[in-house]
């Protein structure tokens, strides 16, 4: 069965810790600018789609164009992004989470005990 | 043997061999976790791949391979936006979504807030945005077996209809999430395969030279070089400014739709932890990502070896391009039989693809009527588990008998239009309170409530108004003309509007509890206190 806590103030004292500030500002600091840059960077390339189409037409290689690479640029830049994250999180966010957590359901069973 | 026999003999086979897989998951579907979310023991991995199979959907192999061998290169941008989603659910919703939450998406919205208005709001939204997403998926399985199997008579359709609507309700209803599951991953790997085979055959076709394949494709569209960039669809000239915003309205609504759509939030559910959870989505990025570049491949392959002008004789909307495609390759280079066979295979993908589809969306929007609906704001909470399930299973009839309905009542519609509406719905209803929810700690019911209202009723109206339900020869409605709404999709609209509407109510109500918003980030951050896993 899972843990159960319903007494709010056991998350208000885990909120208010150091180390969970920590992992807030650890994920948030990564997340959110992370996500700002690459809908900037969709964004972007819809628009070029609109508004830029002499410069999507420009020939790269042969056939392949502007258009074709940058397209193609988003999907490489997807797969960076989620490995990156998968990365960073294993580094920087599983391990302090799991510290918290493993604090948080022992000192819940001491409580019950 | 004709193609039309050996698609129907491949597709039975797909549907008795899942059918086996539904009922031995039946088995060891006991309690409400196992039925709404597999016990929560998938791996990551599992997960990813039924990701996959939950949205690939017909929209996204026959629609996308169609737009590109028509339209070339606008295609294209429907793929990247269905791609880029994958982000938002990744970092924003996912992992938090798995920690904070049990079955549906309102246990989330719910978490801190008056739980019977916002349930109530969560559950109409859910249900609505899985009603636009069957239709369409429902609408293509009739034009599909009209075209692949020669049955073109609208009681044929009709009949098509009712059977796929029929299996989908014994999959949901008997397997419930764990019977769903298996079938959409054997449906990923299915289309995963098929796909890969044609793309390989129509490289090799070329000594795997793109530019060539590109060259060809441009010159048998009929279209030139225009083919090969962006605005034969979206944002042409003769649309203006106006068709620009269009475009940006969808796209917006493309990337942002993904990470609200119900049927999607609840495969997060289905793992044991929030690790498992992200593992799923870099699993499912890299399939959806790798199968949008086959189906590249597939649609500038049938603008080169089928030719525009074939393609749109048989389809206007090029929805056959990827199975006239397969024929056509498997001829040129293995002579008649291997072109049969290689219809006959991508048709039985193409109907898998659609049964795995409408299956998860069932599931979604029963398990939201029973659990949120029912159990929640109907009896209060006061509900056991099983009679709970039962409800569920009744309701998995119920939405798809009204599937099957409005899917006969709705032959002939423009798919996409259905779906692009699905995502524009999800992300100006269910986004904004979705990340509202989980990262604004002065959020609150009167929000949750107006974000959600708010979103779905501007996004359903500006639709209503929009030039795709009057005021035009493609419309809807085309002998009426009531639309003052000059854009197709109502993303770049109504998708604010969510999130305006979602600030404005939570800071007219004076509601505030920051002790449950401090519950909700820890869990959501560290999964103290998450759902766990049934053991079996």
């Amino acid at each position: 069965m899972a843990t159960r806590h319903d007494d709010a103030s056991v998350y208000e004292r885990i909120e208010a810790d150091d180390r969970f500030r920590e992992l807030r500002r650890r994920f948030r600091s990564w997340v959110f600018p992370m996500t700002a840059a690459f809908l900037a960077w969709y964004l972007l390339y819809v628009a070029l789609s609109g508004w830029a189409r002499d410069l999507m037409a420009v020939k790269v290689l042969g056939n392949v164009n502007v258009a074709l690479v940058l397209g193609l640029l988003q999907f490489v830049s997807t797969f960076l992004i989620a490995w990156a994250y998968s990365r960073y999180a294993a580094r920087r966010l599983d391990p302090l989470a799991g510290e918290i957590r493993a604090e948080a359901e022992h000192e819940a069973e001491r409580e019950r005990a | 043997m004709t193609h039309q026999a050996l698609s129907t003999t491949l597709f039975l086979l797909f549907v008795a061999g899942t059918l086996a897989i539904t009922f031995w998951a039946s088995r060891n579907t006991r309690n409400a976790t196992d039925f709404y979310a597999g016990g929560r023991s998938f791996s990551g991995v599992q997960n990813g791949m039924a990701i996959g199979g939950d949205y690939m959907s017909a929209a996204s192999f026959l629609g996308i391979a169609g737009i590109i061998a028509l339209s070339g290169y606008d295609g294209f941008l429907y793929s990247i936006g269905f791609l880029v989603a994958w982000l938002v659910a990744l970092l924003l919703v996912a992992e938090l979504m798995r920690n904070s939450g049990k079955f549906t998406m309102a246990d989330v919205l719910a978490f801190r807030m008056s739980p019977r208005p916002v349930r109530t709001a969560a559950g109409v939204s859910t249900i609505t945005v899985s009603i636009f997403y069957l239709l369409a998926q429902m609408v293509g399985a009739g034009a599909l077996v009209g075209l692949l199997l020669g049955i073109t008579s609208p009681a044929g359709k009709a009949l098509t209809i009712v059977g796929v609507g029929l299996l989908m309700i014994v999959y949901v209803v008997v397997g419930g999430m764990k019977g769903t599951t298996w079938v959409q991953i054997v449906k990923a790997v299915l289309l995963m395969g098929g796909a890969t085979l044609v793309t390989l055959l129509v490289l090799g076709k070329y000594g795997f030279n793109v530019s060539a394949l590109l060259g060809d494709a441009a010159a048998r569209s009929g279209k030139g070089g225009q083919f090969l960039i962006p605005g034969l669809k979206y944002g042409t000239a003769a649309q203006g400014v106006a068709g620009k915003i269009d475009l940006i309205s969808l796209g917006l609504a493309l990337v942002l739709g993904t990470a609200g759509l119900p049927h999607i939030l609840i495969r997060f559910y289905t793992v044991p932890t929030a690790r498992e959870a992200r593992r799923s989505v870099l699993w499912g990025i890299g399939i959806i990502g790798v199968f949008y570049l086959l189906t590249l491949t597939l649609g500038f392959g049938a603008a080169a070896l089928v030719g525009g002008k074939a393609i749109a004789a048989q389809d206007k909307a090029g929805n056959t391009a990827a199975p006239q495609l397969a024929q056509a390759v498997g001829e040129q280079i293995f002579g008649e039989v291997g072109g049969t066979i290689l219809l006959a295979v991508i048709a039985a993908v193409a109907f898998a693809t659609i049964l795995a589809v409408v299956a998860g969306l069932t599931l979604a929007s029963s398990s939201s009527f029973a659990h949120d609906l029912y159990a929640h704001v109907f009896k209060r909470g006061e509900v056991t588990e099983g009679e709970e399930i039962l409800v569920a299973r009744i309701s998995a009839f119920v939405i798809g008998a009204v599937a099957i309905g409005l899917g006969i009542l709705a032959q002939g519609q423009n798919v996409a239009f259905l779906v692009a509406l699905a995502f524009a719905v999800a992300a100006s209803g269910n986004l904004p309170a979705i990340l509202y929810s989980l990262f604004w700690r002065r959020f609150n019911t009167a929000g949750a409530v107006s974000a959600i209202y708010g979103g779905l009723v501007s996004a359903l109206l500006l639709v209503v108004f929009s030039p795709v339900v009057s005021g035009g020869p493609t419309a809807l409605f085309p002998d009426a003309d009531f639309a003052w709404f000059p854009l197709s999709n109502p993303g770049v609209v109504s998708i604010p509007l969510g999130f305006l509407a979602g600030f404005v109510g939570t800071r007219l109500s004076k509601e505030n509890n920051p002790a449950k918003y401090a519950e909700i980030e820890v869990r959501s951050l560290t999964g103290v206190g998450a759902e766990q896993a049934t053991p079996h």
